[in-house]
């Protein structure tokens, strides 16, 4: 799950890590009041979960609470990179005299956290590695040992911070990230600007944070953090029914189960010439329920004019999904055209059920591939 | 031979008393697996349809002789029966849970690949040798006993392939699943190293999809180190960057990730890629 930036330096806070003094707003007289509150000039910045805000006009000075109303109106309902901006993060306006980047990735191929430090920060971190790689200092963390004062020394030292005090409250800052990368359960946090004021003050003016999704049992503050509004309308109702589903902009809507095959059939859709509208995993234990609820989200799209269904039924068995698929039929009323693959455990009772049951927008089809064949001629 | 799993395997089903535990321990003994022993901490002394139950792993190793573990307790308990089973002396563990913190297998994989262990998993369907041993959720009727190594990312999609393998009078020595999260105990090129050692493996199918550079390491891997042909399927050429594709591990990052990137790495090492499922059965087919 991604963050927002006012949500992921909510986290900075509580570990420790300096952050500006700022409030939320979702409408430009929201913005005035926390303005006034904050007091002084402040930056008005969009909330959406993807980059390149600054660019887009998303990120505003403003300088006083009648210029952060003002500024806010220009923001709020901007359309940012396919995100409608709703929310506005207003915060104390920083004097910037120098821009560092700091992050912690995941890096599921060492199988390590991975450090990145660098003094050339404000920029894509891509650019630095590319232009400048020995400006970049990377350093892995052993997941056992944890974060130990030298890999401070190590990154704000081969990065070549010579300022006494920038390098005590860097160190401090690399420690409390550790913790809170850990301790949240990140796959990702970056601070990029890491600022130092003209005072020589280090603080975060930006967060980047992604949170493990399967360790949110055990954060449900963070939990609370997810943005629904956010997401595409079809998939965050597929998430209230618990439909493992994404959107993708095709005809011909999708139905797996297991996440391989599922992913497998919309690239064999695409071979067969067709566009898929979705991906949907009914996951490796699909009962009847979840068919239901799956075929509910997948046509409630208005682009989808076929579906189609592919089982390889292992905990999955086909009579059940088939038994799904006649109740989704009984309760909504679906016109368009079902082609269904079923092969694995009771495949056989399955495709019994399905061609007793003799519904004229029901087809049923013996591979893979020919299922797919027929869905995407259907969806012409 | 075969491996991971073979007549020599005594398992202990950590989680037998749980209704999935359950269902898959008696499926796997049923299949002939040698299943000793099941686990779940305060109902040492029940038995689950013959199967004697302990409440440690070290009790089902001392009193069963059990040296392979399966694990179907609930994520939030998985990680302590990794260690559990590997500090009793385990050197086979295989977890089918799904949604394990991907931070927790981080300590996990660090603490127990010094070990000398064979971890495979989380979030796998396990490991099947046809005619010898099922540990996991496979279902074994769909595959028979072969030449063909076969190692993938995910379930359901390795059963279409071992279908359409068997439906060409093919069998597979072993079928190793090795799950879709972004950490997992064994990956691509340690399975590999197994099935190039493995007198029975003739072929290996590689199964991959979106995310993470596995596959590529494969690639690296297999033009150095493997003398038997390998050919590879890879799931998610039409996958969305950003998205999660069911499996936690399957998300594009960036620009890294992609299957077109892994199907290049692929094929600069001269292993066949198909575009299909069936395309990539009719490769092996036609090679043996």
């Amino acid at each position: 799950m991604d963050l927002h930036e006012y949500q992921g330096k909510q986290l900075f806070k509580q570990f420790g890590i300096p952050v500006s003094e700022g409030r939320l707003a979702a409408t430009p007289e929201e913005a005035r009041k926390a303005a006034e509150e904050i007091g002084g000039p402040v930056v008005v910045k969009a909330q959406v979960l993807t980059g390149g805000r600054g660019k887009a006009g998303g990120v505003k000075l403003a300088d006083d609470p009648a210029d952060a109303e003002q500024k806010a109106k220009e923001i709020i309902g901007l359309d940012i990179r396919g995100h409608v901006v709703e929310k506005v993060w207003i915060e104390s306006a920083s004097e910037i005299a120098k821009e560092y980047y700091l992050s912690i990735t995941f890096d599921r191929g060492v199988k390590q956290p991975l450090f990145m430090f660098t003094t050339q920060g404000g920029v894509e971190i891509e650019e630095v590695a590319a232009n400048d790689p020995d400006a970049l200092v990377r350093l892995h963390v052993d997941p056992l040992e944890g974060f130990q004062p030298w890999i401070a020394r190590r990154l704000v030292y081969g990065a070549g911070v010579e300022d006494a005090g920038e390098q005590k409250q860097i160190a401090d800052i690399i420690g409390k990230l550790y913790r809170c990368f850990v301790e949240s359960d990140a796959m990702l946090t970056e601070i990029n600007p890491l600022i130092v004021t003209p005072e020589g003050e280090v603080k975060a003016l930006d967060s980047k944070f992604t949170v493990d999704d399967s360790a949110l049992y055990r954060h449900p503050d963070i939990a609370e953090f997810r943005d629904t509004s956010a997401a595409d309308p079809l998939e965050a109702f597929a998430r209230e029914k618990g439909v493992v589903y994404v959107k993708l902009d095709g005809d011909v809507g999708i139905c797996g189960n297991g996440a391989g095959l599922s992913m497998s059939t919309v690239d064999v859709v695409v071979v067969a010439g067709g566009r898929p509208a979705n991906f949907c995993d009914l996951g490796g234990g699909g009962n009847a329920e979840g068919v239901v609820d799956a075929l509910e989200v997948i046509t409630r799209d208005p682009q989808v004019k076929s579906v189609l269904f592919n089982i390889f039924g292992g905990i999955t068995r086909g009579d059940e999904v088939a038994r799904g698929i006649l109740e989704a039929l009984d309760r909504m009323s679906i016109a368009i055209p079902i082609v269904v693959r079923l092969d694995g455990t009771n495949a056989e009772e399955g495709r019994k059920i399905l061609a007793e049951a003799a519904k004229s927008n029901l087809f049923v089809e013996p591979t893979m591939l020919e299922a797919a064949k027929k869905a995407v001629e259907l969806a012409r | 031979m075969a491996i991971i799993v073979d007549n020599d395997t005594k398992l202990v089903v950590q989680g037998l008393t749980g209704s999935e535990g359950r269902f898959h321990g008696l499926r796997n003994r049923a299949y002939g697996t040698n299943v000793v022993a099941g686990v779940t901490p305060g109902k040492g002394g029940q038995d689950v349809e013959g199967i004697p139950v302990f409440d440690t792993v070290a009790d089902a190793v001392e009193d069963a002789g059990a040296n392979t573990s399966l694990i179907f307790v609930p994520a939030r308990f998985a990680p302590d029966a990794i260690y559990e089973a590997v500090d009793a002396g385990i050197k086979t563990v295989i977890c089918i849970t799904e949604h394990v913190p991907a931070h927790e297998m981080l300590r996990a994989y660090t603490y127990v690949r010094p070990k000398g262990v064979t971890l495979i998993g989380p979030n796998c369907p396990g490991v099947l040798s046809p005619g010898k041993a099922n540990v996991g959720i496979i279902p074994a009727e769909v595959f028979q006993p072969g030449s063909i190594g076969l190692v993938s990312r995910s379930g359901t999609l390795t059963y279409q392939i071992g279908h359409e393998v068997a439906q060409r009078g093919l069998g597979n020595s072993t079928i190793v699943g090795i799950g879709g999260d972004p950490v997992v105990g064994s990956g691509f090129i340690d399975v590999l190293a197994k099935f190039e050692a493995d007198p029975e493996t003739k072929y290996v199918v590689l199964v991959g999809e979106i995310g993470g550079d596995e596959e590529e390491k494969a690639a690296t891997w297999v033009s150095e180190n493997m003398s038997k042909p390998v050919f590879s399927y890879i799931a998610g050429f039409s996958a969305p960057p950003g998205k999660t594709m069911g499996h936690a591990g399957a998300i594009i990052s960036g620009s890294s990730g992609t299957a077109q990137a892994k199907k290049e790495a692929l094929e600069a090492v001269g292993i066949k890629v198909g575009t299909t499922p069936t395309e990539v059965a009719e490769l092996v087919a036609a090679a043996s």
